[in-house]
């Protein structure tokens, strides 16, 4: 058991347990909060996987922005400030079925297939791998489309929700 | 350079089954929004372990999981406005009782 | 002498050995030791925190000609130490009705988001935390987490006064991240990475303060606004609305959160001085002079950072204690209005003069890039005063109206 299988067991746990938190609380801002710590383990598993980046990013737009989002919507559509009635529906053990029959599923064929069993490479030395993400998103032979066009689709949801959510003039 | 990435992908197969689960059987709309977040991350997750155990000179998986971020948030933003509007009209966000269009 | 040029790797090495010496694995030595140095680096950063009570409480003063602390010890220097025990033996009251476990989080998580930026300022060319490649957006990250933060104390308060003031302060936190990000770019182009340590060796030919003094007032007014500080503290100011979202804190769960504000405020002096100013590196250029060639001691590099840290928090007090109070409707519409479209302009034309001016000496990149911030300086001034004219033009019709009814 090496000192990065330990870390990544208990980061593993801390997530999957939030994460569990988040499905079965009964108060709805409290699973707001575990999803914040859930989003907050995947970030160091992306650390451990040497994608710094996408771990910093994970806590600027899925933590800060998003989770806040989150925890705004809940506070703004409730008529009193605790929650009412159960928060599960009365067919949840289908649902819990169903789950675990996916996850066997894809345990299975995740064990199945010997080649997932590798180790990871050294990344080489050269590779600078902020750099080469930032080339890669506005090369013209890379990913500049699907870059352009996902900000495009931000932009469009940014009107959309403002319309959405704005009052029409009848309350005002 | 000691965790098999097949221990990262049973890991987001899990995350994504608990995900699944939320959407499946939570009646607030929120909370399935919550489930949704949940499985977009376990993807994410996938995308990344792969980019890292193949090929990490390539780009693709980390450039796929930056536009998921993008969508994720887009649908979020959405999503959220929405869920605002019906309570503002209907007073309610339990997913059953929004069923004006249900024949 | 290794001692006095690279004093932290020198303990380290040293720590090392002895540990080792005394039978432990070589990861369990290196765990030990990089534990032991994140504590006394947390340590250093809260009794910095304390003396800044002390410096902001004479500040003030003088600042509103008044002398300040001066009964408790020499200067008032036991001032703090006095106002941390009041705020010690004091109840600790959990109002009815709240949410124990998050409304005990959320004065930790705040003054946690404020001591987990230490880890990336560099206090000498030796001595730093970690030398992250995404430390700008590490900044970025931590400001997050101070707004959750916020969100947590607001809500578990069971508190409808602290809920609105949270609602407000992270409205304002979240709206002034869009011109920080947009400006922590500019370093970033000037600079071609976005590591601290990066940033401010690439500030050895000439201080991005001068290179771009654009960039450096939005960062300043945007760090203020993100900061929650005068004039931006409508949402936490006693008479405003009582006090926002610590209405309902006392004792040491407020001085968590006063400490943290402080603490912040200083942080952004000293990412203002790393920035913009050249961080530990430039004492005005001398230390290129073979005769100053000691001013590249790791010693003398921690004073002149922390001298320049002070500096940028006097300015950032200056302010606070100067101006009066901005009111929410016109936060958010300086905001989006008017801070984002001048950040977005002065991003492009960095980027734009970035490439144009690359063969030029350093001289003439310098001299492009400062007078492209002034023409656009002059321009925005130029659209304001046009803009103000036709208010007044309007407010002058409509009281003459209103006059002749």
């Amino acid at each position: 058991m090496t000192v990065e299988q330990i870390i990544f067991i208990i980061t593993g746990l801390f997530t999957l347990g939030s994460a569990f938190m988040v499905v079965t609380t009964q108060k709805l801002i409290q699973a707001a909060l575990w999803l914040v710590s859930a989003l907050f383990g995947v970030t160091i598993l992306y650390a451990i996987l040497q994608a710094d980046f996408l771990a910093v990013v994970q806590v600027v737009v899925y933590i800060g922005a998003i989770a806040v989002l989150f925890i705004f919507a809940v506070m703004l559509t409730r008529k009193e400030l605790r929650d009412q009635g159960s928060q599960t529906r009365s067919n949840w053990w289908i649902a819990a079925l169903l789950g675990a029959l996916v996850l066997a599923g894809l345990v299975f064929l995740i064990i199945g297939e010997p080649a997932f069993n590798r180790m990871a490479q050294a990344i080489p030395a050269g590779v600078d791998t902020l750099r080469n993400l930032g080339t890669a998103l506005v090369s013209p032979d890379a990913y500049v489309m699907p870059f352009e066009v996902a900000s495009v689709l931000l932009l469009s949801a940014l009107v959309g929700a403002v319309y959405i959510a704005s009052r029409k003039g009848e309350e005002k | 350079m000691s965790i098999p990435l097949s221990w990262y992908l049973i890991l987001a197969a899990t995350l994504f089954c608990i995900g699944l689960f939320g959407v499946l059987s939570r009646r607030n709309a929120i909370a399935i929004l919550l489930g949704i977040e949940l499985m977009l991350n376990a993807v994410n997750i996938n995308l990344v372990a792969f980019w890292r155990y193949r090929d990490p000179a390539q780009m693709a998986g980390q450039v796929f999981a930056v536009i998921v971020f993008a969508v994720a948030a887009a649908e979020v933003a959405v999503g959220l406005a929405l869920i605002i509007s019906v309570y503002r009209r209907s007073n309610t966000i339990v997913a059953d009782d929004i069923d004006l269009m249900k024949w | 002498m290794p001692f006095l040029n690279d004093p932290i790797n020198f303990i380290a090495g040293w720590a090392h050995r002895v540990l080792t010496g005394w039978g432990l694995v070589d990861s369990l030595a290196t765990i030990i030791i990089y534990l032991i140095g994140t504590t006394i680096l947390i340590v250093f950063a809260m009794f910095l925190d304390i003396m800044l009570v002390w410096v902001e409480r004479k500040v003030v003063a003088r600042f509103q000609d008044r002398i300040g602390p001066n009964r408790i010890g020499p200067f008032g220097l036991i001032q703090p130490f006095a106002d941390i025990i009041k705020m010690v033996i004091k109840e600790d009251i959990t109002p009815a009705g709240a949410d124990r476990i998050v409304y005990n989080i959320a004065p930790v998580l705040a003054a946690s988001s404020v001591i987990i930026l230490w880890a990336i300022l560099p206090l000498a060319s030796s001595i730093y935390g970690v030398d992250l490649n995404v430390g700008l957006l590490y900044i970025v990250a931590a400001g997050s987490l101070g707004s959750l933060a916020i969100i947590m104390a607001g809500w578990s308060s069971n508190n409808k006064y602290a809920l609105l003031g949270a609602f407000r302060m992270v409205a304002n936190m979240i709206s002034y991240e869009i011109p920080m990000v947009i400006i922590l770019l500019v370093p970033t182009i000037l600079a071609d990475t976005m590591s601290i340590r990066g940033i401010t060796q690439a500030q050895s030919g000439m201080w991005f303060a001068i290179l771009s003094p654009l960039a450096f007032i939005i960062f300043l007014i945007s760090a203020i606004a993100e900061l929650g500080r005068s004039p931006f503290d409508l949402n936490e100011a006693e008479s405003e609305i009582v006090s926002g979202f610590n209405v309902e804190y006392s004792g040491m769960k407020f001085g968590w959160f006063y400490a943290g504000e402080l603490l912040h405020a200083f942080t952004f002096g000293g990412f203002i001085a790393v920035l913009f100013f050249g961080g530990y590196g430039g004492f005005f250029g001398l230390e290129k002079i073979a005769f100053f060639a000691w001013l590249k001691n790791p010693f003398i590099q921690t004073v002149v950072f922390m001298a320049k840290a002070m500096f940028g928090y006097w300015v950032i007090m200056w302010i606070k204690y100067s101006m009066p109070r901005i009111r929410i409707d016109h936060m958010l519409a300086f905001n989006w209005k008017f801070l984002t479209p001048l950040a977005l302009v002065v991003l492009v034309n960095t980027a734009i003069l970035s490439k144009v001016l690359v063969n030029l000496p350093t001289w003439g990149y310098a001299m492009g890039m400062f007078s492209s911030n002034l023409v656009i300086g002059f321009i925005t001034i130029e659209i304001l005063r046009a803009y103000g004219r036709k208010q007044r033009k309007v407010e002058d019709r409509l009281a003459a109206q209103v006059a002749q009814n």
